[in-house]
Order: structure tokens, then C-alpha cells, then sequence
């Protein structure tokens, strides 16, 4: 009977009042490759995080071998040998790769050459491609990925854990990278990678932990299970969360997305031909992993991302005519008279300004309005207190800056704003994520409003429950593509879970 | 088996805004604390009780009328730039370059002195003057904006070095234009004439300098908090990707805000010489647009903290230029009193902005 | 021929404070400090010489000071002052995280009242009786040239013509270059300098990188004050005659593109730049000042140049000017 090469017993964390891990069991072997599988905020990351030295448990036990250590540092992770490949690259831009290798390296001599050399024998040895003495503002994402696992390599790692690797790459650097993974696995190391990516995990690993909502939920073998199973374990049996949800109100076609496309100053394909019609009087869920593209979607849609190809085509519903918004500056869609509300997903960093404060902040939209020179607070101070009222704004004062207010009340000030303006196009991208469920339930009822008042409202969720109850539609993206468009009252929830992972509902 | 972790004994933790009176405590410590040392170091050199010495640094401020209104020219010629870089700052344009953009602004003044002082009436040969002393600081100050907006180019460096191109300029100007011939200074412009010279209120020299910088001021407030302009310089100011999100132009922004911030540059550059000293010398503005940024950043880009904190600050040179003359010392002592008072104010910073929290120590893993 | 000779020879005596001051400033830049403080630094470095060779030649009399205590005092004496002015940058920008230019500025102005103050009140404050700040002996040992410079005829003055501390400045600019492309040290720095989240990650201390870099900086820096009094002015002190020096020494930083073995050839150029006026004949002296204007404007275009150009390795440090914070949840 062999012995783990690392074993976690009982590991509880907790931020503030929120758990992100409850008592987790985990086991991984040499020569094995582990996926660990769950939904956004499942609390993979922070588990892994534990491993490899940024975070400390609560409580609970990690073993090495057998033996009991403690991991108090990323360095003492290493001395055990246990490497992270993060989300985020951390990488300095003008190095090489192997001067990115070897920094903070200290009981090594310090020789370039030596260091190429090194680096193009862990390549060899696993396959990889990359030139060390390539810059790295000079590499593709998946180069930099390869740079990041060679870093941990290098050390001497036998535990590799990557977060999320596969987000950025294509299907062809994808297979690249698990060929590669499975090289060390049989190479006798122990791989850990988290995704909520189900195909992968089936292709890829040995077995597979699933954790929920920070809980553990078990640990199964790859070769014993179906798609179908994890995708259960993953998202669990529906909740019902008596969201009251109208019936369509006259839809009318209001937004027509024609194969649109999108690619990031990196050359990767953001958008890939997206398609759909939003219509007023009705709530569009979009589902889908995070980074999915939702996010530059709905950027697109506002004015804010350049697109490749496609049109966006804007059906007026009081002058009855269609205008393209297509590469158009926000600025120019305001003038054009349509009224486009967009929460987006970056509160404080896009929506909002921190260190201003509410009535400021409800100037956004509104300090052009008027003539002259001077900016007129009597409005927005007189929305500024009616949102305050209405939506129930837990503050001081309508004077203080938004930053120091709770992520609800944030919230509430940036929908009750962008409400505020009428719209006929209303976006929200994550609007409930970090909230609690009194707020929640506050802009699930604005968006319903909304929805009753003739807005086309397109909702970017990830709570698959919400999405059910709420959405007259869902539209499900994977990757940049559509996976398919369901109705949201007889939508199920392993449907809308395979969709998410990439299986086109054509296949069905 | 683990080697004893280090771990440091307190970390710091970012704070979330303190009320707004305590940070003024925090702030008015570090005034005292400086003050306290500047005494001591004065103590060391002189031997004299620092509360005489306090003593005497109020009254070389105060003492006289005339003082009085030295003092208040002082303040005003420094409370004039910190004004003009601030429009700058609060969009996060690091404009080190007003004190070329002042010195081109008096170039220019100097300039239509020399070349219009006969040939215009004086009325319109001062709005002259007055418009191209602003023309020539919005040049100085555009030319890097332009490049900053455009290619993103460095503006700190940038701005820094225009400052000497603007010197070296003047002092080309100066020994073209020196009077007596050869000897490279210029002498009083128009001293027969007086052409180009603000006029006199009252015989007071001062008076008008101050005036216009009071409405200075007063532009300056209204323009950065009632306006559109001021609302759009501070959203690119806080977070570029929300001036994108609501549509604003971010190049239009800072090209025509750094117009704003040199012209106002210029002006002081006018003031200092049609105003007050009738010549021009590439140290005109004696190192002003330097300190005007340390007083802008102080004041927290406030123009009502910053009539304050120009006020301290010149107050405290004056006082301790007379001190250095009372005991026969060198008048740098006054910006060895400055430096000091400064490092305490900027240091007094950090406590407002972080909380030092001692590390709790939990020992090993075993719970 | 002589002509020529002569005139490199001085640019180079006129370059060699400005090389101290932008290698200092170099190394500074690179762990993501803009020190504006560097005028105020360089003129501290060269009144604490004076300060302390002033206080040995009178205690002795200046005709009876030896070699090694006459250059030993001053150099260590401005090692010293500007190592304090060093860690009153660093402290307030590293540990404090104030604002660099402002406190860059501050420091700037500090330094030059400390230089002007202790230029004008030294001799009142240590009681002697002289008319002025006059260190000739202390001067003729530091430009002690090398024996057997004057037989070697206009070749060897070239190149064999200057004190020690002239190739010191070279050999350290060398030594720098070395250290910051050549060495685990330099390549730490650069990494704080470029990225400080991920050499924070590597473990490496970022901090403690910060203030080795800022002071030691700040004492090569100081070296140039130094060598100006000493060697190019003779030992005699005036106020403000050191000049823009300081701010040349900046600009010398963006010129040689951070590489202080570029910036060895280009202060040569820049000490050029700074005397040709008296080399090219019916020169007005109006025409001199815009001559002097030269070094700012070419390194003007430099920057220009290369950020329009946009090569990364020719940027200024990427975060260059801001402070670091690890967040800690």
C-alpha cells in the first residue's frame, strides 16, 4: 500500500462570515493526475491556495508523504516540493523565459547558460516548446503557461497544481498541455488541476474531486463515472428560490446580434460568430464558465470592445428605425438615442468611481445634461436620495464616497443609476455575485421591473438556480460560441450544465 | 523538521478613509514635530532659546506693513503655480514642468515688453502680454501632454526636461537683450517708460498681483468642482476605465487640460515680471513651480488647503531667512527648515492612509 | 591636434559628475525609484566632502594634511552624507510610501539649502577665521594624476591625465553594468524594478532591494559633488556654482536608455556639449546658451523616440514611480 504523496484531512477556511472551504478530504498519489471540479466559487482555488502557501487553514491537516507539515509560505511549499501554476501569470515582461526561471533562486550559481540549458532539458523531457531566451512580451499566453509550469519544474517540484490552465489556451494548445501532463504523471509526479471544464476531466484525469459551494462532495474514479454523474455532483439538485418571474409583456425584437466576432490584442478568439436577438418585455440569462466571453459581450454591446466582424443592429422602439452599433464609442450610442444601461461586472474599477461619492457618482451618466459650463447637482442629489430610499441604501449619507459602502449597497447605487435613465436595453453582468440574499432579491425584482416596464434585459449569471427562475431565455456560452438558446421555465439544470462545458446542443 | 517561520512582527492594512478630523490631527502632529526639530536644529546652531527664535520668525512676517505685504506677494506668486499644476494632478499627469512653463510665460511677457513696449497703447499692451504670457505656458505644457496622450510618452521626465529647455532659452533672451550690452543681465525693462508694468493700486506694488491670484484662485476652484470639465479631469483622474465606460475622450481631456495648466503657468510668469520684479532671469521663478507641486499634493489638490499651506511655507522661509540674518548665517537655512517641515508632512501621510496591526502569533499548525 | 586633445579632455573632466550622478540615478530607476532627489543628493555629497576636508585642513593647517587622511575624510565624509540622504528618500518612499516626486523635490530642496547653508556658514560655525571655503591642498591631492601621464605627450594626456576618482566613476558605471545585466543581484533589482508583485512572489525582498539600490545610489551620486569640488572646481566651495548639473545627470539617465555604460559615452558627449561653445571661434555668448540647451533637447527626442518606438527593453522601468503594497486579506 502505497503512501499519498499529499494528503489533506479536514481542511476548514473561512473569510469574515463566509466559509470557502468546509472540512475537505483530499488524497492524490504519485504518478496520478487529479481534476478538481466545481462551479465559480466553489472554493477550488482557495484550496489549492492552502497547498501552496498563500493562505493558511483553520483548521485541519495537510500531509506530505505521510508526514504532518505545515505550509506557511509559497517557499516552505516548495521545500516540499509542491508547485502552483496560477491563473495569473507572474511573470516580468522583459526577461527572458530563463531569466524568469531562475529569478529568486538564491543557492544557485547564477549562469545564463547553464540556465537555458537546464530549461531545454526539462523540455525535452516533457515535450514542451520554448526558447529561453525568448522574451516574454514577445510569447503567446500558452507560451507564458508553458515559462510558469517550467518555472515550477525547475525547482524540482514532484506536485504540480494548475489553476484553471486551459481557460486561456486553444483546443490545440489544450491537447499540447495534457500531453505534456500526462508525461509527468507517468513520469511518477502528482498533478492536481482545477476546471469546470467536464470533457477535460474525462479525457484527462484519473479522478476527480467535486467540490460544491465550498463543501466536498466526493472523490470519484474517472473510469467509473459519466458526464451526467459529475455534472450532478457539480451543481446538485435544484433549489427553488420563488423568484417571482412575469410572463412576457408583447416581446418585441429590440436587439439583433448578427455573428459578431472578437479577438484579444493577443490574437485569441474571444467571440466566435455570436448570434442572438434580446427582446423588450424579457430577461436573456447568458450562462456559461466564467471568461467565457460574457464579460466582452456585453463590452461589445456598449461600445468599449473593437469588434472583428458582425453587426449590432438596434431596433428603436419610438422612432421604429434600426441603427448599427457596431464600433460605436458610448458617447455615440447616447446620441443616437438609444438608451443602453450596462451594469457591468467591474463595480468600482468601470461602473463607479470609489473615492467619489453618491451623488458624483450618479452624475456619471448625467453631468453632460444641460447647457453651459456647469455641472447640476440638484438632479443627481434628488436621485442620489431617491435611490437611497427607495432601494433602501444602507449609507451615512448621500456625500459618502461608494468605496467605503458594503458590496450590496455598491450595488444597489449602480443599478438604481443605470435604471434611473429609462433604459430600453438594460445589461447586468454578475449583479448579484458577492451580495446577500436581501440584496440579491432587491435587483432580482429591479430586473423584473424593468422587464414589466418593456426593457430587453440581458442578465449575465452564473448561479444556474437564479438563472432558472429568473430568465425568460438562457443563452449558454462556452469559449466565445453559443452552445445553444433554451426556454428558462422548462430549461433543466444538467442540460444547462453540459451546455456550459461545451457540449452543443445539436449533439443532443 | 520546519525551520522556526519568521514572520514580521506587525503588517500594514490599507484604511478605508479616516475622519476627516483626525487626519487633520495626524497632519497637525507632523507640523509640530517639524517644527520641534527645525528648533533644536536651530538650537544647535544658534544657542538661542528656539521660542525667541519662533519669536523672531513671526515678526520678520508681521512685523511691518511692508513685510506684511512681501509675505502676502510671496504666497501668492506660490500659491499661483500650485494652482496651475493642479488641474494637471488630479488628472494624474505628473506636470514637474511649471517651472519652464511659468518661465516661457514670462519670457513671453518680457518679450512684448522689449518689442511692443513703444509701440502700443499700455491698456492693450497688457492684455498683449497677458495673452501670450498664457499662450507661451499652454505651448510648454501641450507639447509633452500631446505626446503623453498620443505614444504615451513618459511625462514626468518629459516635463522636467522642458524646464531647462525653457531656461537655457531665457538665458540666450537675457544676454541678447542685456543691459548694459554684455553683461548678461537685463536690467528693468521700459524704466523710463514704464511700459508693460502692471500698474500700481495705491502705490501698492502688490495689490493687483494678489488680486488676480485670489481670482485665480477662485477660477481654479469653481473649474475643478462646478464643472463639467473639473467632473471629467477627476474621473481620468480616479480610474481611466470608467471615463471609457461613460464616453469621455480621454486624449481631449488631457490636451486640453494641460492647456489650462500652462496657461496658468504663464500668468504667473507675468505677474512675477510685469508685476513685480520688471525683469526677467532665468531663476525668476526661483524654484516655485517646483515647490507648487509639493504644495498642491499637500493641500490634496484643494485650492482652499492650498492658500493655507503656501501661506506655512512661505511664512517659514521669510522667518527663517531672518533668523539666518539675525545670527550672521547663511538665508539657506530657510529651505533646510522647508525640507524638513515637508518630509514630516508627507510622512504624516502614511498614517493616514495605513494602519500598522501587530501580528497576533498563532504557534505551529496543530490547532 | 592639441586643440582636440585639450578639448575631449575637458569634456570628459566636465562629464565625470554627471556619469556619478547617472549611474547613481540608474541604479535607483531600476528598483522602481524616480529619485528627483539626485541634485540635492549630488550637492550634499559634495559640501559633506568639503564640510569634512575643511575641518581637517584647519585642525592640521592646511600645509601639513597627508595623502591618505586628506582624500580618506572628504570621501568618506561625502559617502556619508549622501547615504543620509538616501535613506531619507527610501524611508519615506519605501516604508512610508509617500509620493516620489514630491518627496524627490522636497529632497532636491533640502539639499541644496543644506549645500548653500553649510557653503555660506561653515566658516562662521567652526569659529576659524578665513575668507573663504579655499581647500587647494586638499584639492592637489585628490588630483594627484598618475606619475609618468606627462612623459606619454597628447596621447597619453588623453587618457591618463585625470584623478583617481575620474576612473572610478568609469570603473563603477563598468562594474554597475555588470551587476545589473551580468549578476543575480542586478536581475532581482530589475524584476523589483519591473514588477515588484512577482518578485515578491519569487521571494525575493523587495524592500530591502529598494533601499540597497536608493542608497547606494545616492552615495555614487554624492561622489559626483565630490569629484566637482575637488577635482574641477580645485577645492574652492561657491554656492550654486555646481548648477544644473544635477538635472543633466537625470536627463543623462533617459539618454543612455538606463544602461550606465551608455551613459558612460554619453556624458562624455554631454561634457561636450557643456564646454564646445568655447571651441567654436566668433561665438556669441548669447549663441552659448542655446548650445547648452542641446543635451536637454537631444534627450528629449530620445524619449520620444523611444516611446514612439515602443521596444520594450528601451522603456523606462515599468513601475517606475509607484509604490509597493503586498495586499493582505
Amino acid at each position: 500500500m502505497s503512501v499519498p504523496a499529499i494528503e489533506l484531512r479536514g481542511i476548514t477556511k473561512t473569510f469574515g462570515q463566509v466559509i470557502a472551504n468546509k472540512n475537505v478530504d483530499l488524497v492524490v498519489n504519485r504518478g496520478e493526475i487529479l481534476s478538481i471540479l466545481g462551479e465559480n466559487g466553489s472554493g477550488k482555488t482557495t484550496l489549492m491556495n492552502m497547498i501552496s502557501g498563500i493562505y493558511y487553514p483553520d483548521s485541519g491537516q495537510i500531509l506530505i508523504d505521510g508526514k504532518e507539515v505545515v505550509i506557511r509560505s509559497p517557499r516552505d511549499a516548495f521545500q516540499y516540493k509542491i508547485g502552483m501554476i496560477h491563473q495569473h501569470f507572474k511573470l516580468v515582461d522583459v526577461f527572458t523565459a530563463a531569466e524568469n526561471v531562475i529569478l529568486g533562486m538564491e543557492n544557485e550559481k547564477y549562469n545564463l547558460k547553464e540556465a537555458a540549458d537546464h530549461v531545454r532539458k526539462i523540455c525535452d523531457q516533457y515535450g514542451f516548446e520554448l526558447d529561453p531566451e525568448k522574451k516574454i512580451y514577445a510569447m503567446s499566453v500558452s507560451e507564458k503557461q508553458t515559462v510558469e509550469i517550467i518555472k515550477v519544474l525547475y525547482r524540482g517540484a514532484d506536485i504540480l497544481i494548475l489553476d484553471e490552465p486551459t481557460a486561456v489556451l486553444t483546443p490545440q494548445e489544450t491537447d499540447k498541455l495534457f500531453a505534456v501532463l500526462r508525461r509527468m504523471r507517468d513520469a511518477g509526479k502528482s498533478v492536481i488541476i482545477i476546471t469546470h471544464k467536464l470533457h477535460e476531466v474525462m479525457s484527462l484525469s484519473d479522478k476527480v474531486a467535486v467540490l460544491r459551494k465550498g463543501e466536498y462532495i466526493g472523490t470519484v474514479k474517472t473510469s467509473e463515472t459519466t458526464e451526467a454523474d459529475l455534472t450532478e455532483m457539480m451543481v446538485g439538485k435544484k433549489v427553488s428560490l420563488n423568484i417571482d418571474r412575469s410572463d412576457p409583456n408583447h416581446p418585441q425584437d429590440r436587439l439583433e446580434v448578427k455573428g459578431i466576432d472578437l479577438v484579444s490584442p493577443e490574437g485569441i478568439r474571444i467571440l466566435d460568430d455570436i448570434s442572438f436577438t434580446a427582446r423588450g418585455g424579457e430577461i436573456l440569462g447568458i450562462a456559461g464558465v466564467a471568461g467565457s466571453g460574457q464579460k466582452e459581450l456585453l463590452e461589445a454591446i456598449a461600445g468599449l470592445q473593437p469588434l472583428s466582424g458582425g453587426e449590432i443592429l438596434y431596433n428603436n422602439p419610438k422612432t421604429g428605425e434600426t441603427e448599427n452599433l457596431r464600433n460605436k464609442t458610448p458617447l455615440e450610442i447616447r446620441e443616437l438615442g438609444v438608451r443602453l444601461s450596462f451594469v457591468p461586472e467591474d463595480r468600482l474599477g468601470m461602473g463607479l468611481v470609489g473615492n467619489m461619492d453618491i451623488i458624483d457618482n450618479m452624475m456619471l451618466r448625467s453631468y453632460k445634461k444641460g447647457r453651459g459650463i456647469f455641472v447640476r447637482k440638484q438632479e443627481p442629489r434628488e436621485l442620489a436620495d431617491t435611490i437611497i430610499k427607495d432601494l433602501e441604501v444602507n449609507t451615512p449619507s448621500a456625500t459618502t464616497p461608494v468605496r467605503r459602502l458594503s458590496g450590496g449597497n455598491v450595488q444597489k447605487v449602480l443599478v438604481g443609476r443605470e435604471i434611473a435613465a429609462r433604459p430600453t436595453v438594460l445589461m447586468a453582468a454578475y449583479p448579484v455575485r458577492g451580495l446577500d440574499i436581501n440584496s440579491s432579491y432587491t435587483i432580482y425584482n429591479l430586473l423584473n421591473d424593468q422587464k414589466d416596464l418593456g426593457a430587453a434585459v440581458i442578465f449575465v449569471g452564473e448561479d444556474l438556480d437564479v438563472l432558472m427562475e429568473l430568465c425568460d431565455r438562457i443563452m449558454v456560452i462556452c469559449a466565445g460560441r453559443i452552445t445553444g438558446i433554451v426556454d428558462g421555465r422548462s430549461a433543466k439544470k444538467e442540460e444547462l450544465g453540459l451546455l456550459m462545458t461545451g457540449k452543443e446542443a445539436e449533439d443532443e | 523538521m520546519n525551520k522556526s517561520v519568521r514572520e514580521p512582527l506587525f503588517h500594514l492594512v490599507k484604511r478605508d478613509g479616516l475622519v476627516w478630523w483626525k487626519s487633520w490631527i495626524v497632519r497637525l502632529v507632523a507640523v509640530v514635530l517639524s517644527l520641534l526639530v527645525s528648533g533644536i536644529l536651530i538650537f544647535a546652531l544658534t544657542g538661542e532659546n528656539p521660542i525667541n527664535v519662533y519669536i523672531t520668525m513671526f515678526k520678520a512676517g508681521f512685523a511691518t506693513r511692508r513685510r506684511f505685504w512681501a509675505l502676502l506677494q510671496n504666497v501668492a506668486m506660490l500659491l499661483c503655480v500650485a494652482l496651475a499644476v493642479t488641474p494637471a494632478f488630479k488628472m494624474r499627469f505628473w506636470n514637474i514642468g511649471a517651472e519652464g512653463q511659468a518661465l516661457v510665460g514670462g519670457l513671453a511677457t518680457a518679450f512684448c515688453m522689449v518689442y511692443f513696449g513703444d509701440k502700443l497703447p499700455s491698456g492693450l499692451l497688457l492684455l498683449v502680454i497677458f495673452l501670450s504670457s498664457m499662450l507661451a505656458g499652454a505651448l510648454w505644457a501641450v507639447i509633452p501632454a500631446i505626446f503623453k496622450a498620443t505614444y504615451g510618452t513618459n511625462e514626468t521626465l518629459f516635463t522636467l526636461m522642458m524646464n531647462y529647455v525653457a531656461a537655457q532659452i531665457v538665458s540666450y533672451f537675457t544676454y541678447v537683450h542685456s543691459n548694459p550690452k554684455g553683461s548678461g543681465q537685463m536690467g528693468v525693462i521700459n524704466k523710463a517708460t514704464q511700459a508693460g508694468w502692471l500698474p500700481k493700486i495705491e502705490g501698492n506694488n502688490y495689490l493687483l498681483n494678489i488680486l488676480i491670484v485670489l481670482v485665480i484662485t477662485v477660477f481654479v476652484y469653481v473649474y475643478l468642482s462646478k464643472t463639467k470639465h473639473g467632473y471629467e479631469i477627476s474621473v481620468v483622474g480616479q480610474s481611466e476605465n470608467t471615463a471609457r465606460y461613460i464616453g469621455i475622450d480621454v486624449s481631449k481631456v488631457i490636451i486640453r487640460t494641460l492647456l489650462i495648466s500652462g496657461a496658468l503657468c504663464g500668468i504667473c510668469g507675468f505677474l512675477l515680471v510685469s508685476g513685480t520684479d520688471h525683469t526677467l532671469t532665468r531663476d525668476t521663478i526661483a524654484g516655485r513651480g517646483f515647490t507648487a507641486i509639493i504644495v498642491s499634493w499637500m493641500a490634496k489638490f484643494n485650492p482652499i488647503y492650498m492658500v493655507v499651506v503656501s501661506f506655512l511655507i512661505c511664512f517659514l522661509q521669510k522667518g527663517a531667512v531672518d533668523i539666518a540674518s539675525t545670527y550672521g548665517f547663511n538665508d539657506a537655512l530657510a529651505e533646510i527648515i522647508t525640507g524638513i517641515i515637508i518630509f514630516f508632512i508627507i510622512g504624516s501621510e502614511f498614517f493616514i492612509g495605513y494602519k500598522i496591526r501587530l501580528t497576533h502569533h498563532t504557534k505551529g499548525g496543530k490547532n | 591636434m592639441n586643440t582636440v586633445i585639450a578639448f575631449l579632455t575637458r569634456a570628459i573632466v566636465q562629464a565625470i559628475p554627471l556619469l556619478f550622478g547617472s549611474t547613481g540615478e540608474i541604479l535607483t530607476e531600476k528598483s522602481g525609484h524616480l529619485n528627483l532627489g539626485i541634485p540635492g543628493i549630488m550637492y550634499v555629497g559634495g559640501i559633506s566632502g568639503v564640510i569634512g576636508s575643511f575641518l581637517y585642513e584647519q585642525s592640521v593647517g592646511p600645509e601639513n594634511i597627508q595623502y591618505l587622511p586628506a582624500v580618506l575624510i572628504p570621501l568618506c565624509c561625502c559617502l556619508l552624507g549622501s547615504l543620509c540622504m538616501g535613506l531619507i528618500y527610501s524611508f519615506l518612499t519605501v516604508t512610508l510610501r509617500a509620493n516620489q516626486n514630491v518627496t524627490g523635490l522636497a529632497l532636491t530642496t533640502f539639499g541644496t539649502g543644506f549645500g548653500n547653508f553649510f557653503g555660506g556658514s561653515l566658516i562662521k560655525i567652526s569659529g576659524n577665521d578665513v575668507p573663504s571655503i579655499t581647500l587647494t591642498a586638499t584639492s592637489n591631492m585628490f588630483c594627484k594624476k598618475l606619475p609618468f601621464a606627462a612623459s606619454l605627450g597628447p596621447v597619453g594626456r588623453l587618457f591618463f591625465s585625470y584623478s583617481f576618482l575620474a576612473y572610478a566613476a568609469v570603473v563603477i558605471a563598468l562594474v554597475t553594468s555588470w551587476i545589473l545585466t551580468g549578476t543575480r543581484i542586478g536581475l532581482n533589482l530589475r524584476a523589483v524594478g519591473e514588477n515588484p508583485a512577482t518578485a515578491d512572489a519569487a521571494g525575493i525582498n523587495v524592500s530591502r532591494y529598494k533601499y540597497a539600490a536608493t542608497c547606494i545610489g545616492s552615495m555614487i551620486a554624492g561622489l559626483g559633488g565630490l569629484f566637482y569640488v575637488m577635482d574641477y572646481a580645485a577645492g574652492v566651495w561657491s554656492n550654486n556654482a555646481f548648477g544644473d548639473r544635477g538635472w543633466l545627470a537625470v536627463a543623462l539617465v533617459i539618454f543612455s536608455i538606463w544602461r550606465p555604460n551608455v551613459a558612460i559615452l554619453g556624458s562624455f558627449l554631454f561634457g561636450g556639449l557643456f564646454i564646445v561653445h568655447n571651441y567654436i571661434p566668433n561665438l556669441g555668448v548669447a549663441t552659448q546658451e542655446l548650445i547648452k540647451m542641446t543635451p536637454y533637447v537631444v534627450t528629449i527626442i530620445v524619449l520620444i523616440f523611444t516611446s514612439v518606438r515602443k521596444r520594450r527593453e528601451d522603456q523606462p522601468p515599468a513601475s517606475l514611480g509607484l509604490s509597493y503594497f503586498r495586499e493582505e486579506r
